[in-house]
């Protein structure tokens, strides 16, 4: 199954909640945050999102600026 | 005890510092400290996955007794903004937001209809919004029909270290507001943080003219003390100025 993360294809074997693919590629820490299809996934709503195919996910994190 | 109230939180110290441009996340930290601020700022962006993952910002802005104020630049319309709120919701468990709608690259001006938008939008779902805005009197007043909770007028704009460009429009933004008034982008030195505050601002937000000096941890202080000096003089009440003389000795002759 093809997905987008970040404007990546990327091919999921293994994941199948949006927890697994954040917690595969280290981006679950605090600071992190998820959109899917322009929409936000709250924290606590990501083990229970399945993935299904061609979804676009965006994660963001926080940098500096003024 | 002379406090500032801003949604849920009060605030002690009148200094909002940025966390742009410091040359390292070790210094910024001292400065931060330095500045005796409690409300920090800090940008989104999206996780490039092909590069390792960096010195992590938030472990040296996340402290006891710090506001963090994230905000929404990089978005070009209201719709944006409203995404980037919610994602900076999510990541930071806070619902202040610095609005920052600015598509113009060369000046980084603010566009206000979409901010007035996106604002009116924000409030209605909860979040403490603080929008960045040009020093427009009209379009505060309509931020404040639709529940924004401060205002931040630039003084000049992002980066320029120019002072206050912009001070006849201050001055009539902090006469005519009724939501906190805070002076952002363009103060380049602890005397134009000074007198913003004189002027009767509520507080001033601060990143480079901090992050670029010779001594960000020094300048930090500065303006810290900069920020208390205009604050206690405007509580104190400024003398009346006047264009001819007015003696403050007394005028009879010396030797009669």
């Amino acid at each position: 199954m093809k997905i987008s993360l970040n404007h990546k294809e990327i091919d999921i074997t293994g994941a199948s909640t949006l927890a697994d693919l954040l917690a595969a590629h280290a981006l679950d820490g605090p600071g992190y945050a998820v959109a899917v299809g322009g929409k936000v996934v709250p924290r606590s709503e990501r083990a229970t999102f399945v993935l299904t195919e061609g979804m676009e996910i965006i994660v963001i994190k926080a940098v500096c600026g003024g | 005890m002379d406090t500032l109230q801003i949604g849920n939180r009060t605030f002690t110290s009148r200094l909002f510092v940025g966390t742009g441009k410091f040359e390292s996340n070790a210094l910024m930290e001292k400065a931060i400290k330095a500045s005796g601020t409690e409300m920090v700022t800090l940008a989104m962006k999206r996780v490039d996955l092909d590069t390792p993952a960096d010195d992590d910002m938030l472990h040296h802005v996340v402290a006891e007794g710090i506001q963090l104020l994230p905000n929404t630049s990089g978005v070009r319309n209201a719709a944006e903004a409203v995404l980037a709120a919610q994602l900076a919701r999510d990541a930071f468990g806070t619902d202040f937001i610095k609005l920052e709608i600015h598509p113009d690259p060369k000046y980084l001006f603010p566009d206000p209809v979409e901010t007035l938008k996106a604002t009116e939008e924000l409030a209605k779902l909860g979040f403490t919004v603080l929008p960045y805005i040009q020093a427009d009197p009209v379009l505060c007043k309509r931020l404040e029909e639709v529940g924004t909770a401060a205002v931040m007028p630039l003084a000049a704009p992002i980066g320029t270290n120019l002072g206050l460009v912009t001070r006849e429009m201050l001055e009539i933004i902090i006469d005519e507001s009724r939501v906190p008034v805070v002076v952002d982008a363009g103060l380049g030195a602890p005397s134009h943080a000074a007198e913003a505050m004189e002027l009767g601002a509520d507080a001033v937000l601060v990143n480079t003219a901090i992050a670029v000096a010779g001594d960000p941890v020094a300048m930090a202080r500065a303006f810290r003390l900069g920020v208390e000096a205009g604050r206690m003089a405007y509580l104190a009440g400024l003398g009346g100025v006047s264009r001819s003389a007015q003696a403050s000795s007394p005028l009879t002759s010396f030797l009669d």
